[in-house]
């Protein structure tokens, strides 16, 4: 069946098997590399993409699921070089090998944009389902910390920051 | 790794339609709400049905509403949406605390309540707080729609009285009133680990408390007598001592991969003890903020 997915800004249609998932799509058909499988149980956060804007694990989303939303990877926040929280997770060294570099940044990004000032625990709990087996995550929290902080004073030039969380839903 | 076997994908707009689906195929077909379970068991091959009925298309389902004195969730709530539901967070705080330590922000943000009752491990972390609130499965099938008290729901390791061709279509949660109480979650590492054991406790309006296991027995438990020996009484050393010794036997651990069983019916007594206290400083206004990590 066919499934149209906005994927990085460009939308994309493409034949797909009920039975294919969203990572394979992703890095086999439309060519977008950088998330990773991993476990392929949604316990290490390699194949961390935003659906819609929120983390999912994409290796348990069927690519058919995805049809008529929105995808996000980090070649989407670097087009125009390295965003705030990249820069900050080089700056700081916060990964060695990279594999769950992808996967880390999205999680950050997505904290970040609905919780523009979030403490060390909230970032620590936004990146815990993200595995990293090489810095460890006192680097990346760091990274993330100041990103957070930059972020804030650039939009305080423009307006008053917001706080606090994404629209409470009830 | 990817799924092995094909099957057909189906999308339905309405419950009737879901419905009419799931009578038709039977045994074969499975229900994909947030697909953090079923994907990975399809996967594994564990899971292999020849239809997959999609709800996400359903409107209305990711609710979490109010109803005549009750709160119900629509099947398609998220543990995200609970989190971040102040509806929740004022009326059933405990429950939000519950939706805060499940695996990771990428699974809560898929994963629903109604998707892991039916899951139903032994280690769910829905099972025990729905039981400390005397939770209703709201069920729709062929011949109608049905009630299910939460005591009644899980029948074993994965299993529950729900029916082929029926369908979940949400939770509903009486008002327990002005109450007080923790879950208590422990695990290897955070992120992503599933219960080695769990303990929720709840202090009710007229000191009547409600008491909860989870991955410490087939399936999750009510404890039911720590429940009738603390009724209507104040928590003091010497009846606290008693829960403690009384929690060997309301569980029935294992030893499996997370933890041996010593360690669970150990364990299990700290948290007790943790749980109680907590609940009985939050009830007083005091007490760590809903959320804090109590193990």
């Amino acid at each position: 069946m066919n499934i149209t997915v906005k994927l990085n800004g460009i939308a994309q249609t493409i034949a797909v098997e009920p039975s294919d998932l969203l990572i394979d799509v992703i890095r086999d058909r439309l060519g977008v590399k950088s998330p990773k499988y991993g476990c392929g149980k949604g316990d290490c956060g390699a194949c961390t993409v935003l659906l819609d804007g929120d983390v999912v694990r994409s290796c348990l989303v069927l690519a058919v699921e995805a049809d008529g939303r929105e995808i996000t990877t980090v070649e989407a926040l670097s087009m125009e070089g390295p965003n705030d929280v990249q820069r900050e997770l080089i700056r700081n060294n916060a990964f060695q090998c990279g594999f769950c570099a992808p996967g880390v940044t999205l999680a950050a990004e997505e904290l970040l944009r609905r919780n523009a000032d979030p403490t060390e625990e909230e970032i620590r709990e936004a990146v815990a389902g993200n595995l990293c087996r090489c810095t460890g995550y006192q680097q990346i929290v760091e990274a993330v910390r100041t990103a957070a902080r930059s972020r804030r004073k650039k939009a305080g030039r423009k307006r008053r920051p917001r706080s606090g969380r994404k629209g409470v839903k009830s | 790794m990817s799924i092995a076997h094909p099957f057909v994908y189906e999308k339905p707009a309405t419950v009737g339609q879901a419905l009419k689906l799931l009578s038709r195929h039977g045994p074969r077909a499975r229900v994909l709400a947030g697909g953090t379970d079923l994907i990975g068991l399809m996967v594994d091959g564990a899971e292999r049905p020849d239809v997959v009925v999609d709800i996400k298309g359903i409107k209305g389902l990711k609710d979490i509403r109010r109803e005549k004195s009750a709160t119900v969730l629509g099947s398609l709530a998220t543990f995200t949406d609970v989190l971040e539901s102040s509806l929740i967070r004022r009326k059933l705080p405990v429950m939000a605390e519950m939706a805060g330590w499940v695996a990771s922000r990428g699974v809560r943000n898929r994963g629903t309540l109604v998707g892991n009752i039916c899951s139903a491990v032994p280690c769910c972390d829905t099972g025990p707080i729905l039981l400390a609130y005397r939770a209703q499965i709201l069920v729709k099938g062929p011949r109608g729609a049905r009630r299910v008290p939460i005591d009644k729901w899980f029948t074993g390791p994965r299993t529950t009285v729900l029916k082929p061709r029926e369908l979940v279509i949400g939770i509903r949660i009486p008002d327990p009133g002005r109450h007080a109480g923790c879950f208590v979650k422990m695990r290897r590492y955070r992120g992503e680990d599933l219960a080695q054991a769990s303990v929720t406790v709840l202090l009710m309006p007229g000191k009547e408390w409600r008491v909860a296991f989870g991955s410490v027995a087939p399936k999750p438990i009510q404890g039911k007598r720590i429940e009738r020996l603390l009724k209507g009484r104040s928590l003091d050393a010497g009846l606290m001592d008693k829960v403690v010794d009384l929690t060997a036997k309301e569980i029935a651990p294992i030893t499996d991969i997370r933890s041996t069983r010593e360690y669970r019916a150990h364990m299990i007594r700290v948290m007790m003890r943790r749980a109680l206290e907590g609940a009985v400083s939050r009830k007083a206004g005091k007490g760590p903020p809903y959320g804090s990590e109590l193990i």
